[in-house]
């Protein structure tokens, strides 16, 4: 446990101050554009010194780059594997790219500023990503074109001129883009309506993951919506797109708050105040168990039950309370019985003074 | 169920549109879905990654899949539908053929129409020097038993060291 989070701009987690639009219901925005460097095997096939020379070539490429020249580079592949699992659960790099059940892949490494983080040696040489508070499609897409298009005159990208931007899996090829919205849709959970918000978002050809993307199961009535395909449309066709189905599920889960609210509303109420009940007095809280009842009181939140507290405050909770944080907090490694006590306490001590 | 456009065809999609007034289903036939610009295969659900790469198996006669090779990173379709990754950017061109089709299904096209590129010339390029490029070709001809790939790339590293 030797890596200082202080390192990193923002924390990694500018995101978190829940500044953007729809914030309460909307944590964060992220899209990320996939790239491959001309003239190496993809990451997945490079050799060691391929990966290694792809990642030096890029690094002189940053130092000259005007928008990720003050970013700060870390070599995932030098951290150990608590280290690595702290990053991943900051939402800075990916299960892929931090390798937590296997070796890590020489090379990789990621990039992180404010505003971004820039995967390197992940699936495809460059993962740049850009996340913000809200629902703030453009933004997001603004920030990571801008350093694609500096990075890209320094370095040569493999494109074709039919497909497009070339990657490592052919269902990321052309734009590259894959927009992301995490959202929080404890009201159409309830109601049991999710199943055919989110079938529906697939017959519209957009697709769901859980709160870790890509393979991760739906924790605490976290979904994250995204476009699935990268071929044939624009960019700004794909953000538009997705920007109007949001939009959409954003008003289906206000309207299933407001029936919940209507038709059993002393029973919701009585849930919520259970469920903040629980994390104000807790002495011990599994993960899971931290999760589902922060979801009930940031929706109580959004209800304007619970008026004196922030969603910044849940938004912090959220990312403090996972298990790598919690023994980089005591600087530790705590084992799982220890860590629901921590977090219990944690969660208690944050919680403290509101609610009144 | 007949579709909403011209009430004769059987509904093959369903199609949901947005516009400012919110949102409306409109219930398809193949053609009138195809003069709307719609293709089935955007509209319907992606396949997963094993669908995508079962559809690849299918594609390639197993005899075959090793019969093309990558000349850049010595990829063969077997290791694409082994992995479902191709190899380098390279692939591309040595799978030109199946890689379209497969482009179709899964994304309902295959002519990208993002962001248009051209790389930096190469005198502005902070570039690996080829001859580190035939290093890691040659080590991986090897690493795969390709012993005359390994042998043409051996000679053609000497010519440009010498």
């Amino acid at each position: 446990m030797m890596f200082d989070l202080g390192r990193l701009p923002e924390g990694g987690v500018g995101w978190m101050d829940a500044s953007g639009e729809h914030s309460d219901i909307v944590l964060s925005t992220r899209v990320r554009l996939a790239r491959n460097v001309d003239g190496y095997a993809f990451a997945t096939r490079a050799r060691d010194g391929e990966r290694l020379r792809m990642l030096s070539q890029l690094r002189e490429a940053i130092v000259i780059s005007p928008t990720v020249r003050d970013g700060v580079t870390v070599r995932v592949d030098e951290l150990d594997h608590d280290d690595r699992q702290l990053l991943h659960e900051r939402h800075v790099v990916s299960k892929e790219l931090t390798s937590l059940e296997g070796e890590v892949r020489s090379g990789a490494a990621v990039h992180v500023g404010t505003g971004y983080a820039i995967m390197v040696n992940e699936e495809d040489h460059l993962r740049i990503q850009s996340i913000s508070a809200g629902l703030n499609l453009e933004h997001s897409f603004e920030t990571a074109a801008k350093i694609d298009e500096e990075l890209g005159q320094k370095v040569p990208f493999s494109y074709h001129r039919e497909f497009g931007f070339l990657t490592a899996c052919p269902t990321n090829v052309g734009t590259g883009l894959r927009a992301s919205v995490l959202i929080h849709l404890p009201a159409l959970v309830a109601t049991k309506e999710i199943g055919r918000v989110l079938a529906g978002l697939q017959q519209v050809g957009l697709t769901y993951r859980g709160l870790y993307g890509e393979g991760s199961e739906v924790i605490g009535n976290f979904f994250q919506i995204s476009n699935q395909t990268t071929l044939g449309r624009s960019e700004k066709e794909l953000l538009e797109y997705l920007d109007g189905v949001v939009r959409h599920v954003i008003d289906k889960e206000i309207e299933a708050r407001r029936v919940l609210l209507r038709d059993a509303g002393y029973i919701i109420e009585d849930k919520l105040w259970r469920a903040y009940g629980t994390l104000r007095y807790a002495r011990s809280l599994t993960f899971d168990e931290a999760m589902n009842f922060l979801s009930g009181v940031r929706l109580a939140v959004g209800l304007k039950l619970i008026d004196n507290l922030r969603v910044y405050t849940l938004n912090k909770l959220l990312i403090f309370s996972q298990s790598a944080h919690l023994s980089h907090s005591v600087g530790r490694m705590l084992a799982e019985s220890e860590a629901n006590v921590v977090r219990a306490a944690f969660v208690r001590e944050t919680l403290d003074g509101t609610g009144q | 169920m007949l579709c909403d456009v011209c009430n004769e065809n059987d509904v093959v999609i369903t199609l949901t549109e947005i516009d400012g007034d919110g949102v409306r289903q409109v219930r398809l036939c193949e053609r009138c879905a195809a003069e709307r610009g719609v293709q089935a295969a955007v509209v319907a659900p992606k396949p997963d990654l094993g669908t995508f790469v079962h559809s690849v198996h299918q594609q390639v006669n197993p005899l075959q899949g090793d019969a093309v090779r990558c000349t850049f990173c010595d990829a063969t379709l077997r290791d694409f539908r082994q992995t479902g990754r191709l190899g380098c950017a390279h692939c591309y061109d040595a799978f030109e053929n199946g890689l379209r089709d497969l482009l179709r299904r899964v994304h309902g096209n295959s002519k990208h129409m993002g962001r248009l590129y051209d790389p930096p010339l190469d005198d502005q390029t902070l570039a690996t020097s080829s001859a580190d490029q035939l290093r890691d070709r040659m080590q991986r001809a090897i690493a795969m038993e390709q012993f005359e790939l390994a042998a043409t790339l051996r000679d053609q590293l000497k010519a440009i060291e010498s």
